[in-house]
């Protein structure tokens, strides 16, 4: 394999894993800290042993996610250096703002909220969980700011072959970021009451001793669920809408759009086959002006078609194949929307029985949110892919190619190295991260914190 | 003062404040099989960095984006330059953080036994690693006329550079055996007191080697005034009054002492590197400089509001975590971890 592959895997592999717990780290300390604030403006006990439970899992989660985080902050430097001479004027700043604004927050106030509940007043104590929950979003916020640009550059200008940046106000408020960012924190929230409603269903159906704390926490769950899902497919409808302006190569390939057309027609099922030089449809079940609809609120409006989008960014870019992986951003992209989709009506049936104080007498609907945790993982990952896939060739878009970013210092075999070290690593932590997860999610509310104290100090 | 030479300076303090506090941070976790006896020691030992190693950690996390922002050809050319040995930081700074988290969390003794070590290791690899690299800066390294490295990891591996490597982790010992006879009590201070009194006559050796042969391998004394070489003298100076204060049983002033060695120590390496960020040895002319290297005046700018902003405020609730967490801890405290 050449260097670009084996960067483009290793990029692939410590970013889809990092974002693996970058979410849950987004949803799950905003709930904890509404459970907390709770606990400090009432005093009742159940929800000192709800936020303590809920951030035990959050910090074995919490971990993960800080290092390996540290991976993707060098990575840049370490295997794109010439994307990090070509954007360094303008990536550079969101990502140093993200080590300023968040990473210390959420490090510090972590460390304290974890050592500190003997040392501060109820109230100092939730606080330090909100800036948690603050600094951990500021980091999502400016890293997308980053990414933002990526997908549709702003407020830049060319100079001697470099982007400059001319205008902040511009990059912080890329018209990309309006959407992909809300979508992004609502997803966190979804995963994170999923997360909470599925290992409360456990212990609902296993009649555990702390009923009360887990039928509370699935009641919290069931309320962040629904907003959640309602802000994900909301706002990823407007998100998807913009991306048909500023990136209808991959609008496209995504609707696996071959050709253009007007009314457009949305794809029920489709297989196309596609190489280097041409792209044809195989199979092609379509309902007639529904992707309009989509596209513009309206049953009319052309949508251009892959092949069209070629010949013009060969016409303005130079000859070159700029058709992404059709097949897979067609499929992340309806694995996506069929998992939020499917997320929504479980978060409502979730509501619905709380409303009705019903949940326990549904054993099956327990039943079926405990796997249920695992469907945001798949949304979410597919979302990235189907993002970062749907992009290239281009690293930045129209600016700068994938291929033309790669360090030249670095060997194929440096980074077959890396590459081998970070996947068995980054396995090994994901079975202990599972087993950790499971082990404590299991045990419940019961604080065995002294009882292992002593057993330690027998030997 | 222009904003290249202003964030060079930033870039030399975010180093600076990370080998201050991270030294410790990796002292303690190289001290673990050497102070901690049993596992409640090492509990001990650990949780007296337990709620500020993260915070320390990004001090360096900040340092490689601050070098992006402001200087991405620097950044770009470091990183990819010193390929495998940011790959061996990295793999360190995984496992340990990791380790930090996961380690209590179960009883089974074999579970903590291989923590412990990720931990020593760890806190080990980095020490050396890292002054190696920033060493190698000014060393200078073959890089040619498009800024790229035209070297391998052995090219690193020179002795005046490996000795500061061996520097970092006896002053880290140091360092770290002061921090925790500060922090803890009863045994376990006094165990770490007489080990850093043991470390000091060694942390000083070194450190003179290091400077001595640093004069001779790099262009120090034809770029220096001589009122400059009081900088090093003074690191020197601060390590011996360190160990004053360390016999006379004045172990807050000898963290001190030695927190301002190692400040000095970084800054002399920042002031022979100036105006430099990283010497070429194929030609003087291919040394990347903060301005060759830099961002555009434009970026810099926002970058200084952004610094002047968020800096202070970073320094006051770091520092407010210290001071919650002031109190010693002994093995009859309760342990969080």
């Amino acid at each position: 394999m050449d260097t670009v592959t084996l960067a483009r895997l290793q990029f692939g592999i410590t970013t889809v894993y990092h974002f693996f717990f970058v979410p849950l780290t987004l949803g799950l300390p905003i709930l904890v800290a509404i459970i907390e604030t709770i606990y400090a403006r009432t005093g009742n006990e159940v929800y000192r042993r709800m936020a303590k439970f809920w951030g035990k899992l959050l910090i074995i989660n919490f971990a993960v996610g800080v290092v390996t985080g540290i991976v993707l902050e060098f990575q840049f430097g370490m295997n794109w250096s010439e994307y990090s001479r070509f954007m360094g004027d303008i990536f550079g700043v969101p990502l140093a703002t993200e080590a300023l604004s968040s990473f210390f927050l959420e490090s510090t106030f972590l460390g304290v909220w974890i050592f500190g509940w003997n040392r501060l007043s109820r109230g100092l104590h939730a606080a330090t969980m909100w800036l948690v929950a603050l600094g951990s979003n500021l980091s999502g916020l400016w890293i997308l700011i980053a990414n933002s640009f990526m997908q549709q550059p702003v407020g830049y200008t060319i100079v001697d072959g470099r982007a400059q940046l001319i205008d902040f106000g511009a990059l912080i408020t890329n018209p990309n970021i309006i959407s992909q960012y809300p979508h992004v924190l609502a997803s966190g929230v979804v995963t994170a009451s999923f997360f909470m409603m599925g290992i409360s269903a456990y212990h609902l159906l296993k009649r555990s001793e702390d009923r009360e704390a887990f039928w509370r926490s699935f009641r919290v769950g069931a309320v962040a669920a629904v907003i959640g899902c309602v802000l994900v497919i909301a706002v990823g409808h407007a998100q998807t809408q913009h991306i048909a302006q500023s990136q209808p190569m991959k609008l496209a390939a995504l609707e696996a759009l071959v050709n253009s057309e007007d009314p457009a027609s949305f794809s029920l099922f489709s297989i196309v086959q596609q190489s280097e030089e041409s792209i044809s449809e195989l199979v092609s079940i379509r309902i007639p002006a529904v992707l309009s609809f989509l596209t513009y609120n309206r049953f009319s409006g052309e949508v251009r078609g892959i092949k069209d989008i070629q010949s013009e960014y060969v016409a303005r870019f130079g000859p070159d194949n700029y058709v992404p992986p059709v097949m897979l951003s067609y499929f992340t992209f309806r694995i996506m929307v069929g998992a939020g989709f499917l997320l929504a009506l479980l978060a409502l049936v979730a509501l619905i029985l709380v409303w009705r104080e019903k949940v326990e007498r549904v054993p099956f609907f327990l039943r079926v949110l405990m796997p249920a945790i695992g469907l945001p993982y798949v949304a979410n990952t597919a979302g990235w892919l189907l993002t970062e896939m749907g992009r290239q060739p281009w690293i930045v878009y129209g600016l700068q190619k994938t291929k033309d970013a790669i360090s030249p210092a670095v060997t194929p075999g440096m980074l077959m190295f890396s590459l081998l070290a970070f996947t068995i690593i980054y396995g090994g932590l994901m079975v202990a991260d599972i087993y950790l997860l499971l082990h404590f999610a299991k045990r419940g509310t019961v604080e065995e914190e002294e009882q292992v104290e002593h057993t330690a100090l027998a030997y | 003062m222009d904003l290249n030479t202003l964030w060079f300076i930033l870039i030399g303090l975010l180093f600076a404040g990370f080998f201050f506090l991270e030294g410790f941070d990796y002292g303690v976790g190289m001290l673990l099989p050497f102070l901690g006896k049993d596992d409640r020691t090492r509990r001990v030992l650990i949780n007296t960095i337990g709620p500020h190693w993260d915070g320390n950690e990004v001090w360096l996390i900040t340092a490689g984006g601050a070098l992006f922002a402001a200087f991405p050809h620097w950044y770009a050319t470091m990183f990819s330059g010193f390929y495998m040995a940011f790959v061996l930081v990295l793999l360190s700074l995984i496992l340990r953080g990791a380790a930090f988290e996961f380690r209590s969390k179960l009883g089974n003794p074999r579970w903590r036994g291989a923590w412990d070590w990720m931990l020593f290791f760890g806190s080990l690899l980095p020490s050396l690693l890292l002054p190696v690299a920033l060493f190698n800066l000014l060393r200078g390294v073959p890089i040619d006329a498009t800024m790229t490295y035209r070297g391998s990891l052995v090219t690193l591996l020179n002795l005046p550079a490996l000795l500061w490597g061996v520097a970092a982790i006896l002053g880290f010992l140091f360092h770290g055996a002061i921090f925790l006879s500060l922090k803890t009590g009863g045994e376990i201070a006094s165990q770490a007191r007489a080990m850093a009194e043991k470390l000091w006559p060694p942390t000083l050796a070194i450190l003179l080697i290091g400077l001595i042969s640093s004069i001779f391998t790099t262009d120090v004394t034809a770029r220096w005034p001589v009122a400059l070489f009081l900088v090093p003298l003074l690191a020197v100076g601060t390590l011996v009054v360190s160990g004053v204060f360390l016999r006379r049983g004045r172990s807050g002033l000898a963290f001190a002492a030695f927190g301002v060695t190692i400040v000095l120590v970084v800054s002399s390496l920042f002031l022979a590197l100036y105006p430099r960020v990283m010497v070429s040895s194929l030609s003087p002319d291919w040394s990347l400089t903060i301005y060759t290297a830099a961002s555009s005046a434009y970026t810099l700018r926002i970058m200084s509001y952004i610094a002047l902003a968020l800096v202070p405020v970073v320094l006051l609730y770091q520092a407010w975590s210290y001071w919650v967490f002031r109190q010693r801890l002994v093995r009859e405290s309760p342990l969080e971890y």
